[in-house]
């Protein structure tokens, strides 16, 4: 295999492509045009809202088991757990879940998200890839809390939030699960969560 | 292979299908358009993509060994494959040293390329395509015919007779959210039965060593969370410099490919998970070559969103298949002929150089200078076919002659008008099939300039 190696970079090697220079996107030229919002928190609440999903702006973690009860899909469901303390009502705990496939059938997880985005609706989650990453998929429902504060404006500021030295793995979530691969009708509910709430949380949690 | 012009007359037959799928396909070029228009700094995105891509291109071996440097300190396996042959082999060898039975796939333009599913499924492993649209060509047993969007011309009560049939849904049954959730249950059998998980790659980066991967459908996620092996097949030409420029191309994505503001999961993986094994295969495949080409470059630009095809109005009325290449409309067409030019050839014709892909294209691909370029190439190779020769050396004898030209003209206009059908529709008048002539003008331009403007 490290012929392969050798050979395609060699090929690489022997042409000549005139250079080209690599843009510095900090420069204020550019940085100055990204677009803001006067009420970022506002614009990320509406465009979750056009993709499905569903923001809600709260207190604190009191507010949000309020909020959460008042929620069909968690009256309903009956495996939920929770990985902020104090939050929901957990029947299945999952410390000591060492295969993600245990997962199945949970209805409802409550996890912690980074922050999010206000030009596109999304929220960054991150984890070392362990079966915990697979709640944020597997899950049939899904509410991240992220502090109020953590709302950037747009995705040059959201890469200069990430750092990937630690975590193996990291994702924007934005909305739920949702496929038009049938005659272009959005479905939501492909594979991953069927529904996704972000609760924007004022006090520390 | 047979040409576009023979694969695209099958499908405009079918009026009502011809007029369904452009429409569809409006509509997602529609929708981009309104997401653009949301962006008022959307050009000077456009130019810093293009710039950021150029610079990958100008600086491909360099990139690599610094991805591959990076992405082996984070304990990743890298791979190098020349052809699709070896990067078959080695998928298939990493398979068969973990003993892998069933395979789930998330949507990769590049495994179509190698033909992978066919050479797995020789060797006894069981490979499912996870995306829906995907899984539908698949049940097929067809490749997708758009990259974005792989069922796009199949119509739901078609989808709705095939599920029937495999996976026992109501029969007559073809409500799109019935069958999406009959889907849902089967392929989530498939994922907690798998034992490894393989995806493409959108974008990979040289400064951190990780990639990512963009589904709306979470299929990448749940697919390589469930077990302990992840395999991501990529082409050399997925490479960016830096992690920010993440923040320029997942901008332009998902608006261009189909007016989303950010496709729903947009994972960026950067290590195995822990007692996981995570590998990654670089194929070249052709992609070298187009890189040495001072004409066909920047085609490798492409970040495959599909944008070009939406709006190529030749896309939109014969349908993906009718390029029989794994990428259709505007680009496929480029990477068609650059790939195979013989068997291609008749691709950078399918286009009425109306420059709209251009005009859409995130990465600012001239594409429509490039089929024009290649045109010229496929004339100078000698591989046009007959007819094309034939007419366009009859063309430039007449245009050589303005007498000649004008009395042409004249007589055309004489007697156009007053043929029966069957002399003007044949099989001689390729612009005759599918479509009426427009009526024959009274009088020539140069008539009518005669008499309206010389009297002054
Ligand atoms: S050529 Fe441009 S418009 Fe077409 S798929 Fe590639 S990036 Fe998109």
């Amino acid at each position: 295999m490290t012929a392969s190696r050798e050979a395609i970079l060699n090929k690489l090697r022997k042409q000549s492509i005139p250079e080209t220079e690599l843009p510095d996107l900090q420069q204020p030229e550019l940085t100055q045009q990204w677009i803001t919002y006067p009420d970022p928190r506002q614009q990320f609440s509406d465009l979750l809202a056009s993709i499905k999903g569903l923001c809600l702006q709260v207190k604190n973690v009191e507010e949000v088991n309020q909020r959460l009860a008042e929620l069909p899909v968690y009256q309903k469901s009956n495996n939920i757990c929770s990985l902020i303390p104090d939050c929901g009502q957990p029947t299945v705990n999952v410390d000591d879940v060492t295969d993600p496939h245990d997962f199945k059938d949970i209805d409802f997880a409550i996890l912690p998200g980074e922050f999010c985005v206000a030009e596109n609706g999304a929220t960054w989650i991150t984890n070392d890839g362990g079966p915990l990453r697979t709640l944020y998929f597997l899950s049939q429902h899904v509410a991240l809390l992220v502090p109020a504060s953590e709302v950037v404006p747009h995705m040059h500021a959201a890469y200069e939030k990430l750092h990937f030295e630690n975590r193996s793995f990291g994702t924007f979530m934005a909305g739920p699960s949702k496929t038009a691969d049938i005659e272009q009708s959005l479905v939501i509910g492909a594979h991953g969560a069927r529904s996704l709430t972000v609760f924007l949380v004022e006090e520390p949690f | 292979m047979p040409s576009h012009p023979k694969l695209a007359n099958e499908f405009v037959k079918d009026k009502e299908r011809a007029k369904w799928h452009d429409q569809s396909l409006w509509f997602v070029r529609s929708k981009r358009d309104k997401a653009v228009h949301q962006l008022p700094e959307w050009e000077l995105l456009r130019e810093q993509a293009s710039k950021i891509k150029s610079y990958v291109v100008s600086h491909l071996p360099d990139l690599l060994e610094e991805f591959e440097k990076n992405a082996k300190a984070k304990g990743v396996h890298v791979h190098w494959a020349r052809d699709a042959k070896e990067h078959n082999e080695i998928v298939h060898s990493i398979l068969k040293q973990h003993q892998v039975k069933r395979v789930v796939k998330s949507k990769s333009m590049l495994t179509e390329e190698c033909h992978l599913n066919p050479y797995l499924e020789r060797h006894g492993i069981e490979i499912v395509d996870t995306d829906l649209g995907e899984w539908i060509v698949q049940l097929q047993d067809k490749p997708p015919s758009h990259i974005v969007m792989p069922a796009i011309h199949i119509k739901k009560e078609e989808i709705g007779e095939l599920f029937h049939e495999k996976l026992g849904t109501e029969k007559g049954a073809s409500d799109p959210q019935y069958l999406t959730e009959s889907a849902r249950q089967r392929l989530r059998q498939k994922f907690i039965e798998a034992d490894a998980g393989i995806t493409g790659v959108n974008f990979a980066i040289a400064d951190t060593g990780g990639f990512v991967v963009c589904t709306n459908e979470g299929n990448a996620d749940l697919g390589t969370s469930l077990n302990k092996l992840h395999i991501a097949c990529m082409g050399i030409e997925k490479l960016i410099p830096r992690a920010s420029d993440l923040s320029v191309f997942l901008r332009l994505l998902a608006r261009s490919a189909t007016g989303q503001p950010i496709t729903t999961y947009s994972s960026h993986f950067h290590g195995p998970a822990p007692d996981s094994e995570l590998h990654i295969v670089l194929l070249d495949n052709g992609r070298s070559e187009i890189a040495d080409s001072d004409e066909f470059r920047r085609s490798l630009n492409c970040i495959r969103c599909g944008a070009c095809m939406n709006t190529c109005p030749v896309y939109r009325r014969s349908g993906g298949y009718s390029y029989s290449n794994t990428v259709p409309g505007p680009i496929g067409s480029i990477l068609g002929a650059a790939h195979d030019t013989k068997a291609n050839s008749s691709l950078p014709f399918a286009c009425s150089l109306c420059a709209s892909c251009t005009d859409v294209c995130p990465v600012k691909i001239d594409l429509h200078h490039q089929l024009l370029t290649w045109r010229k190439e496929i004339r100078l190779k000698g591989l046009l076919p007959l007819s094309k020769r034939l007419s366009m050396k009859m063309m430039s004898w007449m245009m050589q002659a303005p007498r000649l030209y004008q009395f042409v003209g004249k007589m055309a206009r004489k007697i156009v008008p007053y043929l029966p059908r069957f002399l003007v529709y044949n099989p001689f008048n390729a612009w005759g099939k599918q479509r009426e002539l427009p009526d024959m003008p009274k009088q020539s331009f140069r008539e009518w300039m005669k008499q309206n403007h010389d009297r002054k």
